[in-house]
């Protein structure tokens, strides 16, 4: 009996442990959207011009766009694997709130999927010449923006999760509504290169979060309910 | 007054409605275009400094602002869809984001044609301009997403949950759009004052057109949902009646 009384708390741990557990045995689902991020900045300075003006210029709104397409491509492994093998509906039937299960799930794959791509970016920074005031700027942004990011893909993915072949939908569907975050931390880049103070926008950035922390949830339950049918 | 709004709830009953009030409300659409359309592009004297170029408002500024509106009128449709169940509040969504995407593209073509000779580009990213483009984004993303499904019951509550999302966001990619064009560029004065200094000969057909596109918008929602009706309910004995039957006053 003692494992149907784990109370709130012990599911939780429950649900994050098994979706670190997850993506580590599938090392696939980690290394790919970070190779992804590698690869498609690097391809940048190979279309555009690899002169060093020209790519501290585009350096922010480079890795953010191409970190912004990664944590969309790493969306796949959260729901789809669950969907597929049954445990998703498991979680829906379980008598734990299904919001602090999503949080737990999606900080669980936020913690291998966007953690990492946040401690890739100065050495992406580096390589596209981005002075190294901007370095923090844009490792705060990333740290405080993909996790919303990984929140709105959860939504998509969630919606999409039941089609089979949702991944141009997918896009279709989150990168309008991942503006707001491009802009902000982009943005902070810039206002730091500029030499202006970017605390503001750290801030705008927070609120993004807690907007998204305490609303996305909601709508990834709902979006599942319906994919589960 | 619950009701009324109970009944108002049944396909049959809005079906029977729109079927008696339908011919005024073209009527009254197609009056209010001709002549503020005629009187517009026709009659109204030319701007002093833009000519005849600013003649595109009579149809840019009601459709731009439509489109936001419909998104809204989509937006508590689903909430309704998703809250009561309650089936034409679906439907009704199903055609405001056809109707509502329709109008963003319209607003956005005339804005580049009226921006080609007023700025000298056909497009700027300027923060009305890209939130528009955004809005139009989020509809194709609320038509695509309900299309992707098979199944009409998952695709409608998709569609429903996403045009709930889209209106969480929307104010926030505004004013994102609106702070990040501050940061590039200073915003551009769309027309200044549009009603101030002009003389009453050129905005007055404004207000025909005006309504006369928001009357467009019920009278095409209201089409589109008739249409959809008459699909959804395509195994009901009166619609079975109403194909095979006397042709009733449509």
């Amino acid at each position: 009996m003692s494992r149907y009384s784990l109370g709130v708390f012990g599911s939780l741990r429950a649900t994050f442990t098994r979706e670190l557990l997850i993506l580590w045995r599938n090392p696939g689902d980690i290394v790919n959207p970070l190779m992804f991020f590698v690869i498609a900045v690097s391809l940048f300075p190979l279309g555009g011009d690899s002169d060093p003006a020209y790519l501290s210029g585009i350096a922010a709104g480079v890795v953010w766009v191409t970190a912004l397409l990664a944590v969309m491509l790493s969306m796949e492994s959260l729901f789809r694997g669950d969907y597929e093998d049954g445990s998703l509906e498991q979680l829906l039937l379980s008598p734990q709130p299904l919001y602090f299960h999503l949080l737990a799930k999606v900080a669980g794959h936020w913690l291998l999927s966007g953690l990492p791509l946040v401690l890739l970016s100065p050495l992406l920074a580096l390589m596209l010449a981005l002075p190294q005031d901007a370095y923090a700027p844009l490792m705060i942004g990333l740290l405080l923006g993909t996790p919303t990011l990984t929140l709105i893909g959860a939504i998509g993915m969630a919606l999409t999760v039941g089609l089979g072949r949702g991944g141009l939908l997918l896009a279709v569907l989150v990168l309008p509504l991942s503006i707001p975050v491009l802009v902000f931390g982009a943005g902070m880049v810039q206002t730091a290169l500029a030499g202006l103070p970017y605390t503001g926008l750290v801030a705008l950035l927070g609120a993004l979060l807690v907007l998204a922390l305490s609303l996305a949830p909601l709508a990834i339950g709902a979006a599942l309910r319906i994919s589960i049918n | 007054m619950w009701q009324w709004l109970y009944k108002l709830g049944s396909p049959r009953y809005f079906y029977d409605m729109t079927t008696v009030f339908l011919p005024w409300l073209r009527g009254v659409t197609y009056f209010l275009l001709i002549v503020g359309l005629v009187w517009g592009l026709g009659f109204a004297p030319p701007d002093y400094q833009m000519k005849d170029n600013y003649r595109i408002i009579y149809i840019h500024v009601p459709t731009a602002l439509g489109a936001m509106w419909v998104y809204a009128m989509m937006a508590a449709m689903a909430a309704m869809h998703m809250i009561w169940n309650l089936k034409l509040a679906d439907m009704v969504a199903k055609s405001c984001a056809w109707v509502g995407a329709s109008y963003c593209a319209v607003g956005l073509v005339t804005g580049s044609f009226w921006g080609k000779p007023t700025w000298g580009v056909y497009w700027i990213w300027d923060a009305k301009l890209t939130a528009m483009l955004i809005l139009f984004f989020i509809y194709i993303g609320v038509i695509a997403l309900r299309s992707a499904f098979d199944s009409e019951t998952s695709g409608s509550k998709a569609a429903s949950v996403l045009t709930l999302v889209g209106v969480v966001n929307l104010p926030i990619i505004y004013y994102a759009a609106q702070w990040w064009n501050t940061l590039h560029q200073p915003p551009s004065d769309l027309g200044g004052s549009a009603t101030g200094a002009n003389p009453p000969e050129i905005w007055i057909p404004v207000f025909f057109t005006g309504f006369g596109l928001i009357g467009l918008v019920f009278l095409l929602v209201i089409l589109r949902t008739r249409n959809e009706i008459l699909w959804r309910e395509r195994r009901a004995q009166w619609v079975q009646d109403l194909v095979q039957g006397e042709p009733r006053r449509a």
